[in-house]
């Protein structure tokens, strides 16, 4: 990469990211605009993928909210998120966990580590 | 009445990248490279039919500077440059032969059009080149990427400007009305919301917009 561009997404980077991976569940600190107010929401679920990488990296996290299904995908470096902090690590098999789109109830899990 | 350029400035594109608005959504933009612009000639009405500056940008070897070319930066008292250029403006007296021009004319949220070489294709097919549609690629059908039909039976000829395949690219495109998000003055940097014409190290002309 071009030096030049590499300095300017340098200056965006957030230093302060934890470590996660497909399959933990995270909290994700969102800063929400109500008004001329500013708030945090918590949104928490389970990282379903991570893609991309450097400046534009995303990630989706999934959550059950009142019985529908809703999914996220947020910039990991993006200045609206205020905070990402892991409350468990998942043990997976792969990447990208679609296959949890398709399972209901006790199913849907995904298996704990069995340390943390 | 020709286009009367209040700011102008050359630079070199660098490449894409992406920037965080302050609302945190994600913009897309094209970091492009300036230096020191130097005015090396004054056009006016009178003298050259018509009022323009004539611009230098970019050091080269002074070895490779011709003697004309070598008596025309003399003439300004400047080192050689390797691209000159020409903006059309009515208020020629504004400048001074052999002052710079930096990247500070241009601020965020100014509205500028991009002028550069767009990406040779080579020799295209009309799909391509002029956005024609495909034939079915199957179920029998003989007629896939071709230009059609190239007219009535009357005329017993092609009309000119019959659009075909051919060569495709590497003219100059402009591109207008595009949002400058951020300058670096100590950097010479300037960042465009948008892509703009031309390959990583093309020359670029970036103008104040004609429709701001």
């Amino acid at each position: 990469m071009n030096d030049i561009i590499r300095s300017i997404e340098e200056e965006q980077y957030k230093n302060d990211l934890p470590d996660f991976g497909p399959g933990d569940t995270v909290k994700v600190h969102v800063k929400v605009v109500e008004g001329a107010r500013e708030r945090i929401q918590i949104f928490e679920g389970t990282v379903m993928k991570v893609r991309g990488a450097g400046l534009s990296q995303t990630f989706t996290v999934r959550k059950i909210a009142f019985g529908v299904a809703v999914e996220r995908t947020f910039p990991v470096h993006s200045p609206r998120i205020d905070k990402i902090e892991v409350t468990g690590r998942g043990k997976v098999r792969r990447a990208r966990l679609f296959y949890l789109r398709e399972r209901t109830g006790k199913k849907a899990r995904v298996k704990e580590k069995g340390y943390f | 009445m020709a286009a009367d350029t209040k700011k102008a400035i050359m630079g070199i594109k660098v490449g894409m990248t992406q920037i965080f608005d302050e609302d945190g959504r994600a913009v897309p933009v094209t970091v492009v490279e300036t230096g020191p612009n130097i005015v090396l000639q004054k056009k006016k009405e009178e003298t050259d039919g018509y009022n323009a500056i004539q611009v230098g940008f970019s050091s080269m070897n002074e070895k490779k500077a011709n003697k004309p070319m070598m008596g025309h930066y003399k003439k300004a008292n400047v080192k050689p440059l390797r691209y000159i250029r020409e903006f059309r403006t009515n208020n020629v007296d504004d400048y001074e032969i052999g002052s710079e021009i930096n990247i500070d004319i241009f601020a965020p949220g100014d509205m500028v059009d991009v002028v550069g070489t767009s990406k040779g294709k080579g020799f295209s097919g009309a799909i391509k080149r002029h956005n024609f549609s495909r034939g079915t690629m199957s179920h029998g059908s003989r007629y896939h990427r071709g230009s059609g039909s190239l007219g009535a039976k009357g005329p017993a000829r092609v009309f000119k400007g019959k659009k075909l395949p051919g060569r495709m690219g590497g003219e100059r495109v402009t591109v207008q009305a595009l949002k400058v998000v951020k300058v670096y003055p100590e950097k010479n940097l300037i960042l465009i919301k948008g892509a703009i014409p031309g390959p990583k190290k093309g020359l670029v002309m970036i103008k104040d917009s004609v429709k701001a």
